[in-house]
């Protein structure tokens, strides 16, 4: 594994967020360094997929500052699109293009967002499709891809706009179990590869596995912001251990 | 018992044809440009700016809420003089088609909008997310995610409204514009057929309709819808 640098590639500094009077989240910092994998876990309804989209702006924040790659993503003057255009997301329900076939769907933002011209976004996304094993379902469409498989799509599609960082919002949450490791491969070669990741899952397996850090949240909260070996041999808090023990022994 | 006089419809098949020409014309431009002006409202009501979504929105609301004929009679009336004034075309300019194809399609597009509004409605969030997040502008993000998945899914239903649109040009009528139907009944009244041009006409807009519902049934099962 690339061992990550002291460089900071996301920077959250006191991030508060409220829906009404709801306080989504409070006081959230955090920083991710270049090449470093952050898993962020907690019980439902803790912020954790609001947390990390707040992170490419999809989730606009009241209060506090968020740094991406050197961009201020919480500046209004922030061209975000063209931020977002090089931070991956994986969605937990896939979200690929129903009405466009495979490759189309990794061809589409490359040739709209970056400008590549058609062979070469093609090239790329026959290249990623094979990474992830899916050469011979270019031309299918999602509806006929297994869950495993639209989520590994999903990920090229990320992958083909040379992104800085990824961000993962419980990738394998809608999937069937026999099909999560599939998609946890890939996202365990990207991480061995020094992709900087946040992670939002509950796959302990994996945080475990590539993990340098683990977030832990609840009620928009980060409780602990712990080296992955801390947290699991050693959480600081009750509410974290409570939360270990629900969930390892499964 | 009353019997259908075939060899008066024989002998007026090229006037009806040029009837048919007339209903075909407003039909199909009313659906084109009604299409593509709902299109643009349908997009002005999710806009980030509050005086486009309130245009709108009262435009849509205006125009269903008045009876077409009287958006027809009304257009008839004004249309003429203000074509003429910009134009300077002299007073005896026949714009009766001009102005009926104008009535029809800002009425249409009030239609048109709120059906691809609902197609618009029917695309989940994550997929505007995920347009989003990849990078994309507004603009990008529906015009290449989510207005594709809204017309294929609002396909049935905009044929259905060009269905209703194709009869509604009937209506034409009351501003005397020779279509399909005003020609069979001028022919009926001077050759005192005028059961048989009717029921002759209205046997045209059925089969014409027919066809149509059939393929909306069509492409509801092979889009599976």
């Amino acid at each position: 594994m690339i061992n990550p640098t002291d460089e900071a590639m996301i920077i959250m500094e006191n991030v508060s967020k409220w829906y009404g009077d709801f306080n989504v989240l409070s006081h959230c910092s955090t920083r991710i360094h270049k090449g470093e994998v952050v898993v962020v876990c907690g019980p439902s309804g803790s912020g954790k997929s609001t947390l990390i989209k707040t992170v490419n702006g999809l989730e606009p924040v009241q209060d506090g500052k968020i740094i991406v790659n050197g961009t201020e993503v919480t500046s209004k003057k922030t061209n975000l699109a063209r931020l977002r255009s090089h931070v991956g997301m994986v969605f937990q329900h896939f979200e690929l293009f129903p009405h466009l076939s495979i490759i189309h769907n990794l061809v589409l933002a490359q040739e709209k967002v970056l400008k590549r011209n058609r062979e070469e976004a093609m090239e790329k996304g026959l290249m990623l499709l094979k990474r992830v094993g899916l050469e011979p379902q270019t031309d299918k469409y999602p509806s006929q891809l297994s869950g495993g498989q639209q989520q590994r799509v999903a990920i090229a599609r990320a992958l083909c706009m040379d992104p800085v960082a990824m961000l993962f919002d419980e990738p394998t949450s809608a999937l069937d179990p026999e099909m999560i490791n599939e998609v946890l491969d890939v996202m365990v070669e990207l991480a061995y590869e020094g992709m900087t990741m946040m992670v939002v899952t509950h796959e302990m397996g994996f945080a475990r596995k590539v993990a340098n850090r683990v977030l832990f949240m609840e009620t928009g909260v980060i409780l602990e912001d712990s080296p992955k070996d801390k947290f699991f041999d050693n959480p600081a808090t009750q509410r974290a251990k409570d939360f270990l023990a629900n969930i390892i022994p499964h | 018992m009353f019997s259908i006089d075939w060899s008066i419809i024989q002998q007026s098949l090229p006037l009806l044809g040029q009837g048919a020409l007339v209903t075909l014309k407003i039909t199909v431009t009313a659906i084109a440009l009604g299409m593509v002006i709902g299109t643009l409202l349908a997009v002005a009501r999710v806009s980030v700016y509050a005086p486009m979504r309130w245009l709108s929105a009262s435009y849509v609301n205006c125009f269903r809420s008045i009876p077409l004929v009287m958006v027809l009679l009304w257009f008839y009336l004004i249309v003429p003089h203000f074509l003429s004034s910009f134009f300077n075309l002299s007073p005896q300019t026949d714009v009766r088609l001009v102005s009926a194809i104008v009535a029809f399609t800002a009425f249409e597009a009030a239609y048109y909008a709120e059906i691809i509004r609902a197609g618009m409605r029917s695309v989940s969030s994550g997929q505007y997310s995920a347009a989003l997040a990849l990078g994309m502008t507004k603009s990008q993000t529906l015009t290449y995610v989510i207005l594709p998945q809204a017309f294929r899914v609002m396909t049935p239903l905009l044929l259905t409204q060009g269905m209703i649109l194709f009869q509604d040009t009937a209506l034409v009528y009351i501003i005397g514009l020779a279509d399909f139907f005003r020609t069979a009944s001028n022919i009926g009244k001077t050759t005192g057929n005028e059961i048989d041009m009717v029921l002759f006409a209205g046997a045209g807009y059925f089969v014409v309709c027919f066809c149509v519902s059939v393929t909306v049934t069509m492409v509801k099962k092979r889009l599976k819808l």
